[in-house]
């Protein structure tokens, strides 16, 4: 198959573009992503963990898996990624967000192929991975259910991705808009845009019309007391994730 | 690859935190100024430390319990007393009874040699330690991605993150630029065992005399105690000199004379005191621990129990985010272990302090006030478990390893 349209919606990108040097500051504009990361990492740690029998308490217990970070950003889960011992590749349509993985990973050591591309591009070249995580980039694509058929490409039959998004209600409009665009000036004003949210209803839908079965979901929950975020089964009313598996 | 921590300070609290890593399964390095041998020499140090419950059940955790099991003391009773020499105890005493709380004993009474050879001998058997002793680091540098110290032979030891369990004077923090709050409190500590004709019954016994705390902290075998004795410096060294008989002459009157006949029963030791308090507890890809990080007045034997929660809490941190994939030294996760510790460590630092000042004072009214703050507590079932469940270590949110589970 040849010709996959690309999703990147190029506004989108300029907008990360612009942000670029600041992925690793966690008092910079990134910081909500820095504070979310242990809780997001605990959930996929264990997903990938038990989808492949892996023990975390081992050392570089991800050793011979193929990760592919889509959307990767500076790199903020790539790198755990690669700490764990896998195989990782990091791919962001913003060339400035590369640039900025690359030299970020260099400094610390670690050995991950950052590729300024896209996922059609890459499905489009046939590779295949273990696991996908493709974290908070939905809601950036243009056309939401071709950037998922072509992360099922990516996905090798038996494999899974996880991903997460921003829910579409009132209380994600409130904590992502209002709170952290402007009250808290976390982000900058416009990163989000809330009619683009995806409800967990209509992500299933999605993830099974491109050909994935869901097998697992949780909700990410902010705690303001501790300045921390935690998992939910119950609560995915403003941050959340879905484990999909590719069947086969 | 670089190791993912480097222990500076092979103490009770660098040995028990390389314990704890390595078990979870984190390689570190640790590197000890002397040989370690010496800490298990008889005549090393006189202390006999009192630990807690949690600190007991994160030493079972860490399976350095059972060495230590046979030669620890339950306390099963503390008396803590206003008095003044040759008094008897005022009206204000108070008496915590371990029957007052469920988990049982409130403590135990182990000697200094005995915790360090329990732990000496652990960390020969621990694979994914590395031990550099002796060998002294002269030097340390940062960057962002990491930690590089030097050894005095010009070896340089490249890490992820430094711990520094260097005592009270930290050198490794003095070089990261952390101020200290420090306060002399005029008094040093006499140290020793004294053997009593009498069974102690495993009571420990706290008085507050105006020179300063005693304690008479009961060992093994019913028929030895550990005395702990706060003096002015100069009276303190030469007590440590006198001949037994003069010794003996100036401790009885504190002492009493309800254990019967007493005599020395091992070398004495002198220790100034002193407040020691790290303005904070972390700096990039540096962390503060043990005495580190806070040296505080031994009153009420809280030093190493601070020490352990301060390992407890920092090991959890670690091998979370060790398993999490995160980079162990980054300033986030550092952040976490500051987080959970400064607020503990400050609190109890300036309690003792403030209890010691309180005490430590012969003005009539400030004694008449603290003998009713005495006989309020001994009144009020709650607050009095409250003082019982503290001492026992077993408020505030508690690390994994505080419960006696792994990590
Ligand atoms: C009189 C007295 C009674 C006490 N009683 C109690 C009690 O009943 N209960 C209790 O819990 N606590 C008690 N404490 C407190 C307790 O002893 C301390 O909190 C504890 O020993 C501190 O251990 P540490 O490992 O943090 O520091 P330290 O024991 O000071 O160890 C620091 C180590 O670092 C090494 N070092 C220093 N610099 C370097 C370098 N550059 N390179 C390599 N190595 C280096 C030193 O050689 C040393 O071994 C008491 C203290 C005193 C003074
Ligand atoms: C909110 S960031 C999330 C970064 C990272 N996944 C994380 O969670 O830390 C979204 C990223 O997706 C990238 N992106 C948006 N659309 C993309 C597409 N179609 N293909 C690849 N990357 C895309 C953006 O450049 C941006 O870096």
């Amino acid at each position: 198959m040849t010709g996959l349209r690309e999703t990147i919606d190029p506004a989108e990108i300029a907008k990360f573009e612009a942000m670029a040097d600041e992925w690793w500051d966690p008092a910079g504009k990134f910081r909500p992503l820095h504070m979310l990361n242990p809780c997001r990492l605990d959930y996929i740690t264990r997903q990938i963990a038990g989808e492949f029998g892996r023990d975390l308490a081992a050392p570089r217990p991800f050793e011979g898996l193929r990760v592919l970070d889509i959307g990767c950003g500076g790199g903020l889960l790539a790198e755990p990624m690669a700490r764990l011992g896998a195989d990782v590749v990091g791919a962001d349509a913003a060339e400035g967000n590369i640039h900025v993985a690359r030299i970020h990973a260099a400094r610390e050591g670690l050995a991950i192929d950052y590729r300024a591309t896209t996922a059609e591009a890459l499905a489009e070249a046939g590779e295949a991975f273990d696991v996908v995580l493709n974290m908070e980039v939905v809601e950036h694509v243009s056309d939401p259910p071709a950037y998922l058929a072509a992360c099922h490409r990516l996905v090798r039959p038996g494999g899974i991705m996880v991903i997460s998004t921003l829910n579409r209600t009132m209380k994600s409009f409130a904590a992502a808009i209002v709170g952290a665009e402007y009250v808290m000036r976390w982000l900058p004003r416009g990163t989000h845009d809330w009619r683009r949210f995806i409800t967990p209803e209509e992500l299933a839908a999605l993830l099974g019309e491109a050909g994935f079965e869901v097998v697992d979901r949780t909700g990410f929950v902010f705690n303001p007391l501790g300045w921390s975020w935690s998992l939910s089964e119950r609560d995915l009313s403003v941050n959340y994730a879905m484990t999909a598996r590719h069947p086969g | 690859m670089k190791p993912d921590v480097l222990i500076i300070g092979g103490g009770l609290n660098g040995a028990a935190l390389a314990i704890a890593l390595a078990r979870a399964g984190m390689p570190v390095t640790l590197v000890e100024s002397r040989p370690l041998d010496t800490f298990t020499a008889e005549d090393f140090d006189g202390r006999a430390y009192a630990l807690s419950l949690a600190s007991k059940r994160m030493l079972a955790a860490l399976e350095l319990w059972p060495s230590m099991a046979d030669e620890a003391q339950p306390i099963l009773d503390i008396r803590v007393a206003d008095g003044r020499p040759g008094e008897g105890a005022g009206f204000g005493a108070v008496h915590f009874d371990h029957a007052e709380i469920e988990e049982g004993p409130m403590g135990w009474i182990v000697e200094d040699r005995v915790v360090r050879r329990a732990l000496i001998d652990r960390l020969g058997e621990t694979p994914g330690i590395d031990i550099r002793a002796p060998a002294r680091v002269v030097d340390h540098q940062t960057t962002a991605s990491g930690a590089e110290a030097t050894l005095e032979s010009g070896e340089t030891l490249r890490t992820g993150l430094i711990v520094a369990c260097d005592g009270r004077e930290s050198p490794t923090a003095r070089r990261a630029g952390i101020h200290r709050i420090r306060h002399d409190y005029g008094q040093s500590a006499i140290v020793c065992a004294v053997a009593h004709e009498r069974d102690h019954g495993g009571a420990a016994h706290q008085l507050f005399l105006p020179a300063g705390p005693f304690a008479i902290l009961p060992l093994p075998g019913g028929h030895r105690s550990s005395i702990v004795w706060a003096e002015r410096p100069a009276l303190a060294a030469r007590l440590r000199n006198a001949a037994e008989d003069e010794f003996l002459a100036a401790l009885r009157p504190r002492f009493g004379d309800f254990l019967g006949p007493i005599r020395l029963a091992g070398k004495r030791f002198v220790y100034p005191l002193s407040l020691s308090l790290a303005e904070r507890m972390t700096a990039p890809r540096l962390a503060l621990l043990g005495d580190a990080a806070h040296g505080i007045h031994p009153l009420a034997g809280q030093g190493f129990n601070l020490g352990l929660r301060d390992s407890a809490a920092l090991a959890e941190v670690l091998v979370e985010a060790a398993r999490r994939g995160e980079d162990v030294g980054s300033p986030l996760v550092l952040a976490r272990y500051g987080a959970w510790r400064s607020f503990d460590n400050t609190t109890t630092a300036l309690a003792m302090s403030a209890l010691d000042g309180l005490f430590s004072n012969d003005n009539p009214l400030l004694r008449l006030g603290r003998n009713l703050g005495l006989a309020a507590v001994e009144r009020l079932p709650a607050l009095k478990r409250r003082f019982i469940r503290e001492a026992a270590g077993l408020t505030g949110a508690l690390p994994r390893l505080l419960e006696g589970r792994p990590l």
